[in-house]
């Protein structure tokens, strides 16, 4: 397999490389993918809603949240977003891989700094009694925000293990479609936290 | 939080085995939950002893377990599903048993408790789901011209953790036991405060994986649908299966995320002590039985709507008619999938919402009858003024024309939420899904395995035994579930071990020989797979069309080659095998032979089986550093997988033109049978033409 040759129609590699790497099968496998996890997001939303007055006593959203660090954490996540956006537009252009590189590691270092950020709000949640076991209300907290704390973490390790590829496989068709599809993902990510904003850290803060 | 101190064995013990039960307190009870763990045993050691005595381990690993090919993993699938239906059957014999003796019995209520939680649990993930996906990897893309899945490793995950899971349940009959809080382990009895025991982890972990299995798997399928059918293959040109198939997909997709989301969370609340469905501290049941049923009933559908295009093709093929109304087929299964999401809250008419909702709910399940008795005339349309053939699988499905329209009545009956308060928990439910699922899923997983078998292996099925077994499954299964009715409507409570009134001892009787009758049944099935290898060599059909078929898989070699056509057909309309025989275009040379590449073997999907497994045995018994490691083994194991550079191998346009011609020389020496013929030797796949 050549991974750069004929890049400006990736579908058209070789006569019979059709069946399994037709990118536009690919892509649209990981939409599929991710309309599946949507409902999952869904779903565990839709609980959040239902419990967000199951405080049992504990301390509610009022108490425990910190929108400053929210607010950090929101510019973080929208602005690696914004950098993946770029590094997609390198590897549409066809522009240098140190270039590519560079905006990857960038999305990365952003990705871990929303993430350190969470376990420190976390921490601090903690330190005012806000413990998953103390009442449905923050079970249901923790079954949402760190389910998408857990995909930043794997979207993390998977540009991780592309930035390794890029090294030993080249920046090819596989390694690009992989960006693709991560790129993807990654918005997906964005999308989501913008509802956790609004639904649990908001909503809750308004209605809690 | 002292959950997580353990021993390095976690909760794991001596008494953690079935048989030191037994050794402490012997009892009938005991005594046949070690038999049953000793089958599991002994057949474990059979079977690793015979495939080393006959020397077949290398086989085994080159051409099935890390095989990519869609058609060899529906085999696997299938494999592993009638295993486990031996299982769920034989334990809906015990548990029939146990009736027809209460109220005296042999079983303590804790083994009978266990005894339901997996007769359900296995029946539906783990013999429907299977069985079902098998056929339709086996099928569905040899029925809309691909090469293979969309994603062919993601297909071997799908089977190797569907697997592990089942490994986890037979592993449960041995080790510790399984949960006594049913298949749909309603919280919070299946909570760490009532069942602090192993019982529901085993069932959360087999769930969570053979769940993300069934996702993904739905997902392949899809996109398969979607994006592999060869050209002209419109999405109306494909067989009734396809539609279904695509259907069933999409309702993966979208139903199993609620089951698994509430099976984790089940686990965080029993683990982590959280609180989503304890009683205290602000914990909600109702959540829980939302998110169930909110998988739980398109499952329903999911299930039956393949089973529905399986007898799609079999009235169609063994009618020698195009299927009756296929527009309207295929607008009644869209209805169907999009109304099985809009009806789950009858699961609990009786849990206390408003008669609004509860009507609101009752009227779109009775809605669904509707589609579905738009497909039963089309169905017998079908068949009105074809010429009929007799085969088992034509069997299987008139049988379930009647039976079902017979369960799906009741269905009707349940949907009213005044009467489902009175029939609620009773052996009414039962009866009633007894009645749909197994004429609706059973009867149509067996038709298809005897219709595609020929197709799989390149014999036939004995059709005799195959008869035999189908009407013993006819009368076992009435016999079994029709006095269940009677007994639900005087009340008799569904899941007792026991009970103080004999006036339902007659009904327990008659089930219980019922229950004989369907492992009569179950026999004949054995049989009927001897006897046809036995008489293989007059049966065999390499040409690959015994049954005069009508879609695409029919054109192509028996067994089908791993390439599925050397040259993928061009399809002009519905019936496209039965235009290509009409226009002569079937069984003709390719103007070129041309490499075809396909994808190589991969062993990941057979290390995440036993890493997976391992993993969930690690977790249920509170095994950290064990869950630790086979977690990491397989985060490493997927990312090493995406380090593989060659992937695929190809087939040399050599190697196809020698199989192809000898294919077709075959095809010009061989006689063909009309249909009156096809269960005589003389049939080798070639069908005459007959319009």
């Amino acid at each position: 397999m050549n991974p750069v040759s004929s890049p400006k129609s990736p579908g058209s590699i070789n006569p019979h490389e059709a069946i399994h790497r037709d990118p536009d099968m690919v892509i649209f496998g990981f939409w599929v993918f991710m309309m599946s996890d949507l409902i999952f997001f869904g779903v565990v939303f839709a609980i959040y809603i239902t419990m967000v007055g199951a405080t049992a006593g504990g301390p509610g959203p009022k108490e425990l949240f910190d929108f400053g660090s929210l607010f950090a954490q929101t510019m973080l996540l929208l602005t690696s977003s914004l950098t993946a956006g770029i590094a997609t537009v390198i590897v549409k252009h066809e522009r240098s891989r140190a270039a590519f590189l560079f905006w990857v590691v960038i999305t990365l270092l952003l990705g871990m700094g929303f993430l350190a950020l969470e376990l420190y709000d976390f921490a601090g949640m903690a330190e005012k009694g806000g413990v998953p076991q103390r009442s449905g209300y923050l079970s249901a907290f923790f079954g949402l925000v760190p389910l998408h704390g857990l995909h930043v973490t794997f979207g993390c390790l998977w540009m991780i293990v592309l930035i390794v590829q890029v090294f030993t496989m080249g920046l090819g068709d596989v390694v690009k479609l992989r960006f693709l599809r991560l790129a993807l993902f990654w918005h997906f990510l964005d999308l989501i936290w913008i509802g956790i904003f609004s639904v649990v850290y908001f909503g809750g803060w308004v209605y809690g | 939080m002292n959950n997580l101190d353990y021993g390095w064995l976690g909760k794991l013990n001596w008494d953690s085995l079935v048989f030191s039960g037994f050794l402490e307190r012997p009892s009938v009870s005991e005594a046949v939950a070690s038999v049953a763990g000793s089958i599991v045993i002994l057949a474990t050691v059979g079977i690793l002893f015979l495939l080393t005595w006959f020397k077949v381990w290398g086989t085994l690993w080159r051409d099935w377990l890390t095989s990519t090919d869609h058609k060899r993993i529906g085999i696997m699938y299938i494999a592993f599903a009638i295993v486990m239906l031996v299982r769920g059957l034989l334990e809906g014999m015990v548990m029939r048993a146990q009736q027809a003796a209460a109220p005296e019995g042999f079983l303590y209520a804790d083994h009978f408790a266990q005894l339901f939680s997996t007769h359900g649990t296995i029946m539906v993930f783990f013999v429907a789901v299977p069985f079902l996906v098998g056929l339709i990897n086996f099928a569905m893309p040899l029925q809309i011209g691909a090469r293979d899945v969309a994603f062919p490793v993601l297909n071997q995950i799908s089977l190797a953790v569907t697997v592990s899971s089942g490994i986890l349940l037979m592993v449960s009959l041995v080790v510790g036991q399984f949960s006594t809080g049913g298949w749909s382990a309603y919280p919070p009895y299946t909570g760490a405060d009532f069942s602090p025991g192993v019982g529901p982890d085993y069932w959360i972990w087999a769930i969570v994986f053979s769940g993300a299995g069934t996702t993904l798997t739905g997902i392949n399928f899809t996109v398969t649908v979607y994006k592999c059918r060869g050209p002209g293959m419109h999405l109306f040109r494909m067989p009734l299966f396809c539609w279904t198939v695509l259907c069933a997909s999409i309702l993966m997709i979208f139903a199993m995320p609620p089951l698994s989301v509430a099976a984790l969370m089940l686990g965080l609340d029993r683990y982590l002590d959280f609180h989503f469905f304890t009683n205290d501290l602000g914990g909600n049941m109702m959540n829980y039985a939302n998110l169930f049923w909110l998988f739980g009933h398109p499952e329903v559908y999911l299930l039956v709507l393949p089973a529905y295009g399986i007898f799609s093709e079999v009235f169609s093929t063994y009618s020698a008619k195009t299927l009756y109304g296929y527009k309207s087929l295929v607008i009644a299964t869209m209805c169907i999938a999009i109304l099985s999401f809009t009806v789950w809250l009858h699961h609990f008419f009786t849990m206390g919402q408003s008669p609004t909702i509860n009507i609101a709910f009752g009227i779109a399940t009775m809605l669904i009858a509707v589609p579905t008795g738009v497909k039963v005339y089309d169905w017998m349309a079908t068949m009105y003024r074809g010429r009929i053939r007799f085969t088992t699988p034509m069997v299987y499905a008139i049988g379930f024309l009647i039976l079902f329209v017979i369960g799906g009545l009741s269905g009707v009956i349940l949907a009213n939420p005044t009467v489902d308060f009175q029939v609620h928990n009773t052996l009414f439910l039962v009866a009633h899904f007894h009645n749909v699922l197994i004429p609706g899923v059973l009867f149509g997983i067996l038709a298809g395995y005897n219709y595609w078998f020929p197709k799989a292996f390149g014999f036939r099925l004995n059709d005799k035994w195959g008869k035999r077994s189908a009407y013993l499954w006819f009368a076992g299964f009435m016999v079994t579930f029709f006095p269940l009715y009677g007994a639900g409507l005087l009340g008799m409570p569904r899941r007792s071990f026991s009970y103080a009134d004999l006036t339902f001892k007659p009904y327990m009787i008659v089930a219980f020989i019922g229950a004989m009758i369907v492992l009569a049944a179950l026999i004949s099935l054995v049989i009927q797979f001897i006897v046809s290898i036995r008489d293989r060599k007059k049966t065999q059909v390499p040409v690959g069309d015994p049954w005069d078929g009508r879609s695409l898989e029919w054109n192509s070699p028996a067994p089908v080659p791993a390439y599925n056509f050397v040259e993928i057909p061009k399809v002009t309309d519905r019936d496209a095998f039965t235009e290509a025989k009409e226009h002569g275009e079937a069984y003709k040379r390719p103007k070129v032979y041309r490499d075809i590449e396909l994808p190589k073997n991969n062993p990941l999907g057979f290390i995440l089986c036993v890493v997976s497994g391992i993993l969930m045995f690690a977790l249920v018994w509170y095994i950290w550093w064990l869950a630790l490691i086979s977690a990491l083994t397989i985060l490493v194991a997927v990312i090493a997988a995406t380090f593989r550079k060659e992937t695929e191998y190809i087939i040399p346009a050599s190697q196809l033109e020698k199989d192809t011609e000898a294919w077709l020389a075959l095809v010009e020496k061989s006689e063909a049978v009309s249909r009156d013929l096809e269960d005589s030797p003389r049939n080798v796949g070639l069908a005459k033409l007959e319009i």
